[in-house]
């Protein structure tokens, strides 16, 4: 194995990562601000609400299906081994990125039938959310292929269940306090609540998840209660417990209306951190890691230099979208 | 019962059939669009600014239901056809990985300037971003056109353990029948593009409104298509002769013969019988199938039978799809060379039942386009990896009633949804018809398609 061979699925296997990431970041409050939709008392909170998302929604989910490409162009044998045993949850959930992209664009033009586009935006968001959450169990918890080609529920259990509602309450928290971060008066104020309530659930499913993942599988049980390897690994828990203990003080003194966002995010990162952690080296857990789904290194070396250039670029260009709609928004917008 | 490869199958095809639509339509405007903004910067003539605007508005909904319909196909590939996947991943995934980037970055880098930069930045980095967005959305044809044509005829891989390996990135991107392949489908684009454009101004022409607007982008879409379609033509024979050459079975079913032989006419029309092996109510051109694939008279065809019954595609479906493209391609060069002839008569505005023929083929090169790519893409069944996979066994092994059920969820998207909004919000814009500037007004971005509303509710 040449250093190109082990080194290129490593460069990729963290671009996608950082995909995947920054659709979580941009996404994340997008959808999150869809659950919270049926939360708003009147037409106006929904209009308001409706106005923290919809000037950059559409550049955002397109991080996922960069993430999926780049999945496929990389790690084509993972690929094709994830796509069918998650058939139901990834069509859900393409569907309902369909229907939510929909809604967005027509919730505008029809101002009687606003209520219904509203309804379609809830319900797709958390479907998204939920599937997202619904997939990114399964992939921990891993296959166990004979058994799922003759089932093709396998990727429901109730370890998936609770991380699909860990990831709707989690976007859930992160819209809350792109709420609080966007809007002033009695809307802001209301948020913080529901922020604390999200909070709170989101920890919970955090702290199950988190018990859980260990027990998926020996291996990550090794991993993480390694003797020598306890006091770093520690820090990931601390850390979250920290920005946890923060982040609801924030929301209880309401002094600072950018820190529950970030902390929030941050929290989202280190369970982020701590599922790659979990998963790492594998994209099929405990079945294929990422040398053996890796394309062959001429494909990799192609596809690196494209990689390289435009993803910079692609950043630079979303930072500056948002530095545009920067601020907080006191009017609902409308076309 | 429909097993989940036939399923898949459907869906697959129900899915590109409608996507391919719309960034077909996008490559024609925004090459249209850049064109009249080089104009207008050339000439300083507001008329040529108030197409750009229009066609924009246009485009801007175009384009975004071609992003969002073409997210359900990057999860198939892998949902439904995760054989293929796993056999030519390596291959087929860099070159997606490729095309979603390119999009990815002129959706996120130019678009946002050419709908929403108007007035907010200057005249000339408009012009480029413009420029851009047009080879932009070529690039992305191209990239595909790679990934379709290597299906098609598979070129610098090696074979081993049933897997695709690239040996030589350089020949598959210098494919012999890729480039014929590529201005074939661009100029499909420009002409189904052009059908429209001149059925638009037509109709404004017809009834009497927006007049100086209408002349000038009917003169426009008039030289245009009479230029491009006879191209057409000549394309269209250099792919011919690359299909009879590396893909003879479905150049024999593109003419329905099923021995292989010599002096073979061209059927205008026939009915083919799979069963039978033979054809019905023939009605042909002597020595012209030949002249057509081989350039000379006694070119010899292979014929059906030279392979098993299970290699051969469906004769029908190819046999009609492509007499369908290319009559309605004759239909677009006749009308279009009318047209220039009545131009160049100076005669061009006094027929209004000009105006009419133009409005009835609008839908014309969009027919043509898919009719052309049914051939293609039936015509080299049962292979998906021309001679290498089979389609069957590129499927993966899902159950069927999930393929059906979301097969069912799609299509109602797609149609009701998408069809539906799309047109209505179309026929909308052009029933408002072109604003005419004088001054400036600055736009404001939220999505794609609110630059299409936003004016309407000035």
């Amino acid at each position: 194995m040449t250093h190109l061979d082990f080194i290129l699925p490593i460069i990729w296997y963290c671009i996608i990562g950082a995909g995947i990431l920054m659709y979580v970041i941009l996404d994340g409050f997008t959808q999150g601000v869809g659950i919270l939709m049926p939360f708003a008392h009147n037409m106006h909170e929904r209009n308001m609400m409706m106005s923290v998302i919809l000037p950059t929604w559409d550049g955002n989910q397109t991080w996922l299906v960069f993430g999926t490409a780049a999945l496929y162009g990389a790690f084509p044998a993972a690929f094709a081994t994830l796509m069918p045993l998650v058939y139901l949850p990834i069509m859900t959930m393409v569907i309902a990125i369909l229907f939510r992209g929909v809604a967005f664009e027509y919730r505008m033009k029809s101002t009687e039938k606003a209520h219904i586009w509203d309804r379609v935006i809830f319900i797709s968001s958390f479907l998204v959310a939920f599937m997202q959450g619904n997939i990114l169990g399964a992939f921990v918890e891993g296959f166990h292929h004979e058994e799922l080609l003759k089932n093709y529920f396998a990727w429901h259990s109730p370890f998936s269940y609770l991380t699909g509602m860990g990831v709707v309450f989690g976007y859930a928290l992160l819209g809350a306090t792109r709420i609080i971060l966007k809007l002033d008066g009695p809307l802001q104020y209301y948020m913080y609540k529901v922020a604390k309530i999200c909070l709170i659930l989101v920890s919970f499913f955090m702290v199950s998840v988190s018990l859980a993942t260990p027990f998926v599988h020996p291996e990550v049980f090794n991993f993480w209660f390694d003797i020598k390897k306890i006091p770093a690994l520690a820090i990931l828990p601390i850390t979250t417990g920290i920005l946890f203990l923060w982040c609801w003080h924030e929301l209880n003194s309401q002094n600072n209306d950018k820190l529950p966002y970030i902390l929030s995010y941050l929290m989202f990162i280190c369970g982020y951190i701590g599922l790659g952690l979990s998963t790492f080296p594998y994209l099929v857990p405990r079945t294929m890691d990422i040398w053996q789904a890796a394309s062959p290194t001429s494909t990799l070396i192609f596809m690196t230099p494209g990689a390289l250039i435009m993803l910079p670029c692609i950043m630079a260009y979303t930072y500056y979208a948002y530095k545009i709609f920067k601020g907080k928004v006191h009017d609902p917008i409308s076309y | 019962m429909l097993d989940h490869v036939i399923l898949s199958r459907i869906q697959f095809a129900f899915t590109i059939t409608f996507h391919i639509l719309f960034p077909a339509f996008s490559i024609g405007l925004a090459s249209f669009i850049a064109l009249m903004e080089g104009l207008w910067l050339k000439t300083k003539k507001m008329i040529y600014y108030d197409i750009c605007r229009f066609f924009t508005k246009i485009f801007a909904l175009t384009f975004g239901v071609g992003v969002v319909s073409g997210i359900v196909m990057e999860f198939q590939v892998g949902t439904n056809w995760s054989g293929l996947s796993h056999t030519a991943g390596d291959i087929l995934g860099a070159l997606f990985t490729y095309e979603v980037m390119s999009a990815f970055f002129i959706e996120a880098g130019f678009l946002g300037v050419m709908l929403f930069g108007w007035n907010k930045v200057s005249k000339r980095l408009h012009f480029t971003a413009t420029c851009l967005v047009a080879v932009g959305v070529i690039i992305s044809a191209f990239l595909i056109l790679i990934a379709n044509t290597w299906m098609q005829h598979p070129v610098g891989f090696i074979y081993e353990n049933g897997n695709f390996t690239p040996d030589n990135w350089l020949l598959i991107l210098s494919n012999p029948m890729l480039y014929p392949r590529f201005f074939h489908m661009v100029l499909s684009a420009y002409l189904a593009t052009g059908c429209v454009i001149c059925a638009i101004s037509g109709y404004y022409l017809l009834i009497k409104k927006h007049d100086h607007f209408a002349k000038k982008v009917f003169k426009f879409g008039v030289i245009g298509m009479a230029i491009l379609a006879p191209t057409q033509l000549i394309v269209g024979d250099l792919v011919g002769l690359d299909v009879h050459h590396y893909q003879p079975i479905k150049s024999a079913a593109i003419e329905g013969v099923w021995n292989t032989s010599k002096e073979v006419p061209y059927l205008i029309f026939a009915i083919p019988d799979q069963k039978a092996e033979k054809n019905y109510y023939e009605i042909g051109i002597p020595y012209a199938a030949s002249l057509i694939n081989t350039h000379t008279f006694d070119g010899e065809l292979i014929g059906l039978k030279s392979v098993s019954k299970d290699d051969r595609p469906n004769v029908a479906m190819v046999f009609f799809s492509f007499r369908i493209m290319l009559y309605l391609g004759g239909l677009m060069i006749l009308v279009s060379l009318l047209s220039a002839y009545l131009l160049y008569r100076d005669k061009l505005y006094d027929y209004p039942l000009l105006y009419k023929l133009w409005i009835l083929i609008a839908p014309a090169g969009f027919v043509a386009m898919e009719c052309g790519w049914f051939t293609a893409e039936s015509g080299r069944q049962p292979w998906v990896v021309y001679e290498y996979l089979r389609t069957n066994l590129a499927a993966s092994n899902v159950n069927r009633y999930q393929v059906m059920a979301s097969f069912i969820v799609i299509f109602m998207v797609y149609v009701i949804i998408f069809g539906f909004f799309y047109f209505k919000y179309l026929f909308k814009t052009i029933k408002k018809g072109p604003k005419r500037f004088t001054d400036k007004e600055i736009n404001y971005p939220f999505g794609y398609l609110q630059s299409n509303s936003e004016e309407t509710k000035q």
